[in-house]
């Protein structure tokens, strides 16, 4: 362990402590040996952010942000601009697919409880990512000033007009007019390339400090720093680097292929990821027949729809989202992991997984279809809202009765 | 592994499954390495599209290089404007004018096949179901798209065409192999179609290609890229398939010993 340390690192370390941050955080981290599949979505999340941040950079550099022109000057990066489209599909692609490594790694989050004591701090970083990446990925499709663009800004600001007393005044001043027009888009645009994103970034390392101060949580909960060696190694422990660094690259590699896969050869993803609304430009005086979110959206949406009051719609969908938050302090279970959990949440869980998806599916649909032709998708929407709700407002009783197994000491099963 | 798979079969389901339409399309098998078909198609819509229709993202020299055509052969037989080889395909038929004439403005259709549903099934269907209709302005309703605007600028060629009692094929006799034909008003469930009654210069098949072809260069139009986008892209994950050889190995390499 004793290299002898190159003189201009020193000299270096002197003045800035390079190798002990280098050392804290990659190569004298400790993560448990046992990740398994659902490990690989937290990186693959900062592969998505990178990838948002160096391809909307350039895509800025040729992107006209006013009412007039924004619409013609996305067409011009598709056509005029060397390798253009190839940024603007990454962008567009990246969008999607930052979401779903996301809502999977947020999943892994509730699969093994990893938001629980003492990593609360992580999962109110984490959902303060999510939020922020929502506003982000709201504003960002409003930038291209297709219908779709103009007409789902339209329904999501209006929402803050159910807002009792300031409603109106709020929908005004978040718009910047008196209806959704080119200061909407340019106060959008500013805080798409610049606000959101920073802030993101920020709450990314507050994120990565918080978790390597606790250490990382694993497939079994169980703490691996209660058994270390002579070193003060944890005995289950792997330093991240290079042994998940490695680990990650084939997770890296593999997304890629899929990312690539639907990128290359279905960059509008069928209609949900770039929609075909919005290959028309703005219209305020045409509404289009059917106005949908993007799918990323589509759960909250759903539960939006399925109120029939416009305000308590808009308190369900906001209360969808903050529920989110409390999350560490209603699973009151004695194990982190669904693997020793209770037959209860054993069950509610996976089902908990499904019911988003469909939730999410919902939101895509007209309100009066029939999901798989067999019940009306507004009855359905209700119901499985109840169960969201249900989810987590009971969690507090059934995670405490139900019968857990016993933790093992160690971690099980190895890599 | 199996939660796995249901989750990921129930993403990919909610990214396959396009919207549905209100009419049955006929499909487009759209093919855009047939250049000579693009070619034909780009010629058909700059003479009869391009007087009311924009392509204004789009410019002469691009479509020019993409569809092989000489830059002569273009600025002299296509680009009817005299518009300079690089300039974008604009129109001169002001939207203050054109709204009075028909109602309303003669939409660009540079990315026409992107706005119906991101093929060119509907843009296929839509030019094929003009039928005589003489309670419209111009004469004319389509089954695609209900008291459109647009007059039948191919009826020359199509021939008119009217909504009724036709017959139509109901299948194959199983001993003879010939078609049975059977009045549409006289089916179980009895239903007006298009039929042709008066022809045009092209046969029913001939007007066909060449709406074919003519679909054909406005899918090439909403994404000149396409072929480009897809080439490259068999390039780049045959370059990921090579790079996860190693990239497994390493990972192989470094974990053995961890038990």
């Amino acid at each position: 362990m004793s290299q002898q340390k190159h003189p201009i690192m020193g000299w270096i370390d002197d003045r800035l402590p390079v190798t002990v941050t280098y050392e804290k955080h990659m190569s004298k981290y400790y993560a448990p040996k046992n990740f398994n599949f659902w490990y690989f979505f937290g990186v693959l999340s900062m592969l998505m952010l990178v990838n948002q941040i160096l391809t909307g950079i350039w895509l800025t550099m040729n992107f006209t942000p006013s009412a007039d022109a924004a619409f013609a000057s996305v067409e011009y990066i598709m056509r005029d601009v060397e390798w253009g489209w190839l940024l603007r599909y990454m962008h567009s692609t990246g969008a999607t697919f930052f979401f779903i490594a996301i809502y999977l790694h947020m999943f892994r989050a509730v699969l093994y409880g990893s938001y629980q004591k003492p990593r609360e701090l992580i999962w109110l970083f984490g959902m303060g990512i999510y939020l922020a990446l929502m506003a982000e990925a709201f504003m960002g499709y409003v930038l291209p000033w297709g219908q779709m663009s103009y007409w789902g800004a339209q329904v999501i600001i209006s929402l803050f007009g159910a807002i009792p007393v300031i409603g109106d005044d709020l929908t005004t001043w978040i718009r910047g007019d008196f209806l959704i027009s080119g200061a909407t888009l340019n106060r959008f645009f500013a805080l798409h390339v610049i606000a959101v994103p920073l802030v993101i970034v920020a709450l990314v390392v507050l994120h990565l400090l918080a978790l390597h101060e606790v250490g990382s949580n694993n497939p079994d909960g169980v703490d691996i720093k209660k058994h270390k060696d002579e070193n003060g190694v944890p005995l289950d422990g792997v330093p991240f680097h290079p042994f998940y660094t490695v680990h990650d690259m084939v997770g890296i590699v593999v997304f890629l292929m899929v990312f690539c896969s639907v990128m290359f050869f279905f960059p509008m993803g069928g209609g949900f990821m770039l929609e075909y609304a919005n290959f028309e430009p703005a219209n305020g005086l045409k509404t289009p027949e059917h106005i949908a979110p993007v799918w990323y959206f589509g759960a909250f949406y759903t539960i939006l729809r399925a109120i029939p009051d416009k305000l308590l719609g808009v308190i369900a969908m906001g209360a969808a989202i903050a529920i989110l938050f409390v999350l560490p302090w209603l699973d009151r279970s004695p194990v982190r992991s669904i693997r020793y959990k209770g037959l209860i949440s054993k069950t509610l869980i996976p089902i908990f997984g499904v019911v988003f998806a469909i939730l999410t599916w919902l939101g895509t649909q007209p309100s009066d279809g029939y999901f798989l032709g067999l019940i009306n998708n507004t009855t359905l929407a209700q119901w499985l809202t109840a169960f969201y709700f249900g989810y987590f407002l009971l969690m507090p009783f059934y995670t405490r009765m139900e019968k857990t197994k016993p933790v093992p000491e160690r971690v099980t099963g190895g890599h | 592994m199996k939660k796995i798979i249901a989750l990921f079969a129930m993403m990919a389901s909610t990214l396959t499954f396009a919207a549905g339409s209100k009419i049955p399309l006929d499909e487009h098998k759209t093919d855009l390495s047939d250049t000579a078909s693009l070619q034909r198609g780009a010629q058909t819509f700059m003479n009869y599209c391009m007087g009311c229709h924009s392509l204004e993202h789009g410019r002469y020299n691009r479509v020019a290089k993409d569809l092989d055509i000489p830059e002569e052969l273009m600025q002299e037989n296509l680009n009817f404007a005299g518009k300079r080889f690089g300039d974008l395909m604009t129109i001169a038929m002001r939207t203050e004018d054109s709204k009075k004439w028909f109602g309303a403005t003669p939409p660009d259709l540079t990315l026409v096949t992107r706005v119906r549903g991101g093929d060119g099934d509907w843009l296929y269907t839509y030019l094929r179901s003009f039928y005589e209709d003489t309670s419209r302005p111009w004469g004319v309703n389509n089954t695609a798209f209900k008291d459109v605007g647009m007059p039948h600028v191919l009826a020359d060629l199509q021939g008119v065409q009217k909504k009724g009692c036709a017959p139509v094929s109901t299948g194959y006799d199983s001993l003879t192999g010939t078609e049975i034909m059977v009045d549409s008003c006289e089916l179980e469930e009895p239903k007006e179609v298009l039929y042709l009654a008066e022809e045009g210069q092209l046969t029913p098949k001939e007007y066909d290609n060449l709406v074919f072809d003519l679909v054909n260069f406005l899918v090439y139009m909403s994404e000149p890229v396409a072929l480009e986008r897809q080439r490259l892209g068999w390039w780049v994950l045959l370059f990921l398939v090579i790079f996860l050889v190693p990239v497994y190995l390493l990972n192989k390499e470094y974990w053995k010993d961890i038990h």
